[in-house]
């Protein structure tokens, strides 16, 4: 194992030779995990340099209590001066989220194991936001989002964002939509915090520079009655993207190459940190759909530091005080990655894992016959600006399959509604998306991202004339067999931009076809 | 029936749970009290090879040895084994759909067994619980790299548990669906040292002896190392961390 530090900017690690677009080599990554956590990768790609392995810090006595961003945020939560990785600490919980598919499993053994009368232990640092099954006739789905009222009321829980008008979201006024982009919505991601959700995409809230991961039913009800969480402290992979993002790539193209490079089990029981002057120039939904994808690595957190974009982002949303915390200068990490993300091209996952890297412009012949944009990933504003960009850029093209659009919240949807989209003339991006023959955007959920309820709206459902396939190019987080509902459905992962370009073709599409 | 622990698990039960503090104080009286833990000490006692453990749990093929000693009486379960591939995700093992049954629910819990691994595609001829039935012949699953991954549904190791599944062998796991098979007692996920799934045939007579790590395939005759189940032993075998908490003296006996 090299034991070489890394010194200044490495742009001395990069073979020269391996310059230029054609090097790429996109193969998809072997699924086996390396058995040597601490091995370096054999493949070299032109946008990354040789993976590092553990730098050895200088053995002075400041470097022994150095400590990674998340080793710092679970010392501070566990009231411990020191953490490393690999320590089983109990942690204070700030937040506890949970939804309408895992709350009501949750409030059971809540209930169960620490008695029907019970009280949690802060009625205000639980926020329940049903987004997974609401615009649905299926009666149990509607059923679970009762049971969270019934505990919310209860309870007195103060953050509920309810919603009993199914036939009008709008007639909803605490109603948000997706779980994840409503907590950054309303001010519950923090920085330094610790966030737990019954969901594997909660990571998603580490682009605030807070601990942030998934975790169960069981584990729910626990901290719902106790407050704290024993957790077992991960050693942290470093991700350094540096070089000016081409205006053709979205922070989807970054950790689908992240992804395809690691596998989908090569950040299992470890943290991502995310740094660099790319990460930097992110705004905070991008860096939100860097974190999001943590867990499709395995990845048990990622972390973004916090800056004045998130401080920015912060202001109005919340007036809880916070610490940021940031990692040491010499904070010991399992490895490191390099990227230059200047060379990097548009990038899809092709079915069925989000590991199955490839470039969009090599799918070109890959016929598809539907685009969906929405999801925690691939739903915020920012993801639909981008997807209306395109459209403005191509000169107003139709799209030539159906193009299903699902903002993620209520604020989304608004914004889809009001805000004008650069170079369109002030056009917003709901005009734009008429124009062009997109399916009007939804009703705010987490929609057919996980397939759901039959009837839930662009569900992936059992195709009608056979044997056509269903090909979709979708801006979501996993494509496993029968992810969006039927099993042999094939999904595309993507960024905004591409699905866009995609639509426009009726084919998997480079967006530089567009763009450029 | 009678379970003893070694004598390093007792005296940590007994030294570190104390209740003369509690670490934190919710609003309620009904809150539960819990002792405060120190930071040097795990949460689960390292289970040592001379701990007596017997297990006293639902699924029919689980047949516990007799305990003539109060040295190691290891479990064993003995069934058919049911073979799948790498990353087998979440969505595979319980499909979207079927997430709207609540786990604590009883009736929905064994409805949610008969759906599992409902979600493997047709390329898995053998299906793993026949059509109208509601429980799976196979009591024991042998998986590849990353089973488990995806979600963090707890409706997963759920599903398989209900389903009759008393353990799952694979090469390796998805985090949070570890932790959920611990946390719920549901499924001992056992990890093999190779790959199993490419040795064995769905349909094959298994056992596996826990307390020796080992799983022996009788219809190939074949054996296999596999990795000691630790720390998450006891906490299964007491049915999930609640009541381990409880066995343990960590949290008070229910009311």
């Amino acid at each position: 194992m090299a034991s070489s530090t890394i010194a200044s900017p490495s742009a001395s690690f990069i073979p020269t030779k391996e310059l230029g677009r054609s090097a790429f080599s996109p193969a998809s990554s072997p699924f086996s995990v390396p058995k040597c956590r601490k091995s370096i990768s054999k493949k070299i790609v032109s946008v990354m340099a040789p993976q590092q392995s553990e730098r050895k810090p200088a053995a002075t006595g400041s470097v022994k209590t150095a400590m990674t961003m998340t080793e710092k945020i679970l010392a501070r939560a566990s009231e411990k001066t020191h953490l490393s990785p690999g320590e089983n600490v109990w942690v204070d919980v700030d937040i506890l989220m949970t939804h309408d598919v895992c709350g009501p499993g949750s409030i059971g053994i809540f209930k169960k194991e620490f008695g029907q009368n019970a009280k949690v232990w802060d009625r205000e640092k639980i926020v329940i936001i049903p987004d997974h099954y609401i615009f649905t006739n299926d009666e149990r789905a509607n059923r679970n989002v009762d049971i969270l009222r019934d505990f919310c009321a209860e309870q007195n829980i103060k953050y509920f964002y309810d919603i009993q008008d199914r036939g009008n979201f709008k007639a909803n006024p605490d109603y948000k939509g997706v779980c994840h982009i409503a907590l950054a919505q309303e001010g519950h991601c923090r920085p330094g915090e610790v966030l737990l959700g019954t969901d594997s995409h909660t990571c998603t809230a580490g682009a605030f520079g807070q601990f942030a991961t998934g975790i169960g039913n069981t584990d729910a009800g626990f901290v719902m009655g106790a407050g704290k969480l024993l957790l077992k402290v991960p050693p942290t992979l470093r991700f350094v993207m540096d070089g000016e993002m081409p205006d053709y790539i979205l922070a989807k193209d970054l950790i689908l190459q992240i992804i395809g490079e690691i596998s989908v089990a090569g950040a299992t029981y470890k943290s991502m940190e995310f740094v660099g002057s790319t990460v930097e120039s992110l705004n905070m939904e991008e860096r939100m759909t860097l974190c999001n994808m943590v867990v499709e690595a395995g990845g048990k957190n990622g972390v973004v530091p916090a800056d004045s974009t998130t401080f920015k982002y912060l202001e109005d949303k919340t007036s809880l005080p916070y610490e940021p915390v940031y990692s040491d200068q010499q904070a010991r990490f399992l490895s490191e990655y390099r990227f230059d993300i200047s060379k990097l091209e548009p990038i899809v996952a092709k079915p069925h894992s989000p590991d199955n890297r490839a470039l969009a412009r090599e799918c070109k012949d890959v016929k598809i016959d539907r685009v969906y944009i929405g999801s925690c990933t691939g739903g915020k504003t920012e993801d639909f600006m981008a997807a209306a960009k395109l459209f403005v850029a191509s000169g107003y093209k139709k799209v030539k399959v159906p193009t299903f659009l699902v903002p993620a919240t209520q604020k989304v949807w608004m914004d889809v509604y009001s805000l004008p989209v650069p170079g369109s003339g002030g056009k917003t991006c709901s005009q734009i998306f008429e124009e062009v023959g997109c399916d009007t955007p939804a009703s705010p959920s987490c929609g057919a991202c996980l397939g759901g309820p039959k009837d839930t709206y662009a569900r992936m459902n059992e195709p009608k004339l056979r044997p056509l396939l269903q090909v979709c190019v979708s801006t979501t987080n996993r494509n496993f067999p029968g992810r969006m509902g039927h099993k042999e459905g094939e999904i595309y992962l993507a960024s905004p931009y591409t699905a866009a370009a995609s639509a426009l073709t009726g084919y998997v599409t480079d967006p530089r076809d567009f763009l450029q | 029936m009678a379970v003893s622990y070694s004598s390093s698990l007792s005296s940590f039960a007994a030294a570190a749970f104390s209740e003369t503090k509690a670490s934190i104080a919710p609003a309620s009286s009904q809150a539960v009290r819990f002792a405060s833990i120190s930071s040097a000490r795990p949460f689960i006692a390292p289970l040592t090879s001379n701990s007596t453990v017997l297990r006293n749990r639902r699924a029919s093929f689980v047949t516990p040895r007799a305990a003539a000693e109060s040295h190691s009486s290891p479990t064993s379960f003995h069934g058919l084994c049911y073979v799948v591939g790498d990353n087998i995700d979440t969505d595979q093992i319980i499909p979207a759909e079927y997430l709207t049954l609540v786990p604590s629910n009883p009736a929905e819990y064994e409805k949610l067994g008969s759906y599992a691994l409902i979600g493997l595609p047709a390329s898995y001829e053998k299906r793993f619980i026949e059509p109208n039935e509601t429980k799976t012949k196979y009591s024991i699953v042998i998986g590849g790299e990353n089973f488990g991954c995806g979600s963090s549904r707890e409706h997963a190791p759920v599903a398989l548990g209900a389903a009759g599944v008393a353990a799952v062998v694979a090469q390796s796991y998805a985090r949070i669906f570890f932790r959920n098979s611990v946390a719920t007692g549901e499924v001992y996920p056992l990890e093999s040292e190779v790959r199993v799934c490419e040795e064995c045939r769905t349909g094959d007579v298994i056992t596996i002896e826990l307390g020796e790590s080992r799983l022996i395939n009788h219809t190939t005759g074949k054996e296999y190392k596999l990795q000691p189940i630790g720390d998450a032993g006891p906490v299964i075998e007491a049915g999930g961390i609640f009541a381990y908490a409880r066995k343990t003296g960590m949290i008070p006996q229910s009311a």
